[in-house]
């Protein structure tokens, strides 16, 4: 096991990317962020019930790590999923849908916005138990060490799970049998409505690991070039055999921790100065003009995201109710 | 092109709120994301961000106003031009009504004209629990090289229990896992390996143990599959003592059954003989959904036939007459299954017939069996080592009730632990758990 280390990624270094990657990750933050939208405004209306939370503002993270995963791995994250699922490959149709509640959803409309799955894309979820995922997600990385074959899991959690004490017992279980997980913190400043730094004793959660000899980096989470290069690093050493590696990724939400938050725990100056300063989509647009990028190639991004986040509003809304007899299918398997 | 915004639901409670202010005025730009309004619900102040962009042009609910129906037209927005806008809302959408009529249950009771007699296996030879359970893990193993067993001390140690003794030699490191003491951590690997198509056994030193792992067997194990929509299976064996040992106290002596038996998701299984052990094991690991297989440490030790068949198997699901008689049935499961035999040897000698079921799998619960038996009978009597507030004699005695009400001669009775922490001290101890006296007693009360 190689010596715990922690790395501030700077500014100074700009990490190189080519032209055609940071338009399709723009592409990707700019329809996870147009989805997260609309699901909002659908919300809003009372299309979509229950618990709903948004991605806006984090859309770097999962974008950034998904351009470095490969064919196969496993991704598995909270109930803050909507974005995960679209960087995997998802439909927005299919999520959509399955926010209202319709048969034309992933789970057919019997799991909702935190309990959605893709065997297809290898997305597990999608888990409305704070934590409960993260040892999954050694479960995923578990099945391939016991394969033998190079997948990696991909395992997201935010700052408020990071305290969860199956947590720390999925760190030792991972680096004990050299597991190949990539445990990604989320770290958005707020569990819910408590700050970071009333809720965790550890000021550097990238160090989190480092007990069990797990290597840590903190990553610019509002840079998707820094993510996807971090991302790199942690996917190869992971695919490499040397067991598992800890990002913790600094982010922000724009919008409350679900759709009935009031947000009073911070100051609006607070989200604005990120949402002006620092916004991931944004400063990847910059990026992109300075490579020489025209206006009409965002345009044409722009029109081809809000048709396809206007055509799974739409599906979403026309997908029929699941049959009232789905209350009593897949409970168990048959046979 | 106008937009109409419409008052927002801001929990999922609210249906109407308070109009508290306007941020914006009529004739200003407004952006996406803008905070346009306040509104007051019954539990918090909330702002309104925009969705869309474009110019205020008017405003429908001035502030101040209380009652405001969700998706009720409280302004309007003039877009500018843009070829895509998100959706120019006409008339506020109704949500989807709820459904009328919820669909009825399947029918739970097939009640069959007789319940299977237990195939024939051929020869059978003494054996102990603990070797049936090792042999059934072992002869699957050899058959499936996705099935693994993880625990605390399963490997090095060859099983607290010894239950597990020679797996590591035959099988390897990879396959037969000493974990550390957590079983948060270790139940959750395991349950995300199975969702991820290998087939693991989790050793629980005790289930006691397993209540730190509760959220992942429930809502992760269980419920994956249905919240999925039918695409993640858990094919998973959680085993384990359960129950009463001998002396060890409250923390180290509950029954879990009616706990696990409660959850749809589920199967659960409670064996009492050797061959019950073996079979049932072995159809647990072959099954593709998550199963609860309760076992018991002082049935460890005992001796019960067992088929030699390398093939020996039981179904989950069915439960098995251990004993005919036409005056009453006795009811129970694991342990308790070796009181209700005695209790009915005694009440031989007294004159009175009782047909003894071992129900062996507790979900789906074997409800035919119980109720044609009660038809011949009469009359019921559940045993149970556990707790009998909302136990599994409750369970038993109420399908009973619904199924064969009218065959009943007598009220159904239970015979439970007593509804207590288990003592420590011997006599208290004995005074706690169900012995073959009391099911005679209950038996006489209503013979």
């Amino acid at each position: 096991m190689a010596q715990a280390e922690t790395r501030k990624r700077g500014k100074a270094k700009e990490p190189a990317v080519n032209q055609p990657d940071l338009m399709e990750a723009y592409r990707t933050m700019l329809l996870i962020r147009r989805f997260e939208e609309k699901a909002g405004q659908l919300y809003g209306m009372g299309l979509i019930g229950g618990f709903c939370h948004l991605y806006i503002g984090q859309e770097a993270v999962v974008t950034g790590m998904q351009m470095a995963a490969g064919e196969g791995d496993e991704v598995i994250t909270s109930y803050r999923d909507h974005g995960h699922m679209l960087a995997a490959g998802m439909e927005a149709r299919g999520v959509m849908a399955e926010l209202t509640g319709r048969s034309g959803g992933y789970s057919r409309g019997k799991g909702g916005s935190m309990h959605m799955f893709s065997k297809e894309k290898n997305f597990f979820g999608g888990h409305g138990i704070v934590g409960a995922q993260v040892s999954l997600g050694n479960g995923l990385a578990f099945s391939n060490w016991y394969r033998g074959n190079d997948r990696v899991s991909l395992t997201y959690f935010g700052d408020g799970a990071s305290n969860q004490g199956q947590v720390f017992e999925s760190f030792n279980l991972a680096a004990m049998l050299k597991l190949p997980v990539v445990f990604i913190i989320e770290n958005n400043k707020y569990g819910m409505g408590t700050a970071v730094d009333r809720a965790s004793a550890s000021h550097d959660l990238s160090k989190n690991g480092a007990p069990w000899g797990i290597p840590g980096m903190k990553v610019d989470g509002m840079d998707v070039v820094a993510v996807r290069e971090a991302a790199e690093i942690a996917i190869g050493a992971c695919r490499a055999g040397k067991g598992p590696y800890l990002l913790e990724v600094e982010t922000y939400r724009y919008r409350g921790h679900s759709m009935s938050d009031p947000a009073r725990y911070r100051t609006r100056e607070e989200v604005q100065a990120m949402r002006t300063q620092h916004d991931c989509i944004e400063s990847a647009r910059h990026k992109l003009e300075g490579l020489g990028v025209e206006e009409a190639a965002f345009r044409a991004i722009d029109d081809e995201v809000k048709g396809i986040v206007q055509d799974a509003a739409d599906f979403a809304q026309t997908s029929p109710e699941p049959d009232v007899a789905e209350l009593w299918t897949d409970i168990l398997v048959e046979g | 092109m106008a937009t109409q915004i419409l008052m927002p639901a801001l929990s999922p409670t609210m249906t109407e709120g308070k109009l508290a202010r306007w941020l914006k005025n009529v004739g200003d730009d407004i952006k996406s994301g803008d905070i346009i309004a306040e509104i007051e619900t019954d539990k918090a102040t909330m702002e309104v961000e925009a969705a869309d962009e474009g110019k205020l042009s008017a405003i429908l609910v001035p502030e101040g106003t209380e009652g405001v129906a969700v998706n009720t037209p409280i302004a309007v927005l003039s877009v500018n031009g843009e070829a895509f806008t998100s959706a120019p809302v006409a008339a506020p959408v109704a949500a989807p009504a709820p459904v009328a009529a919820v669909a009825a249950a399947p029918v739970v009771v097939p009640v069959v004209a007789a319940p299977v007699a237990d195939k024939d296996w051929g020869p059978t030879k003494p054996t102990t629990v603990r070797e049936a359970l090792r042999d059934a893990m072992a002869l699957e193993m050899r058959r499936d090289g996705d099935v693994f067993l993880l625990g605390e001390e399963v490997a090095q140690y060859q099983g607290a229990y010894k239950i597990s003794q020679g797996l590591l030699e035959e099988f390897g490191p990879r396959r037969v896992i000493d974990t550390p003491i957590t079983e948060h951590g270790f139940t959750g690997m395991a349950v995300g390996a199975a969702l991820n198509g290998l087939r693991p056994i989790v050793e629980f030193m005790t289930f006691n143990f397993a209540m730190q792992a509760m959220d992942q067997i429930i809502n992760s194990a269980a419920k994956t599959l249905y919240m999925s929509g039918g695409q993640m299976g858990c094919p998973i064996v959680f085993r384990g003592p359960n129950g009463a040992a001998s002396r060890v106290g409250a923390q180290h002596s509950q029954c879990y059954a009616s706990w696990y038996a409660h959850v749809p998701g589920l199967k659960v299984v409670a064996p009492w003989s050797s061959a019950d052990a073996k079979g049932l094991l072995r159809a647990s690991i072959r099954d593709p959904n998550p199963v609860v297989f309760l076992e018991n440490e002082i049935l460890y030790g005992q001796t019960f036939d067992c088929p030699e068949d390398e093939d020996f198997i039981l179904p989950i699901g069915k439960a098995k007459i251990e004993r005919a008689g036409s005056h009453v049935t006795i009811v129970a499961f694991s342990i308790m299954v070796g009181v209700a035999l005695e209790a009915a040897k005694q009440l031989a000698e007294q004159g009175i017939e009782a047909e003894v079921i071992n129900l062996r799998t507790l979900r789906p619960l074997d409800t035919a069996t119980v109720v044609e038996s009660v038809k011949k009978t009469n009359r019921l009597v559940v045993v149970e080592e556990g707790w009998p507030f909302a136990g599994i004699g409750a369970e038993v005695a109420m399908q009973i009730i619904e199924h064969a009400f009218d065959w009943l001669d007598a009220p159904p009775m239970r015979v439970h632990g007593k509804d207590v922490p288990l003592p420590y001290a011997a006599n208290l101890e004995k005074l706690a758990l169900p012995q073959p006296s009391w099911v005679v007693d209950a038996v006489k009360k209503i013979v």
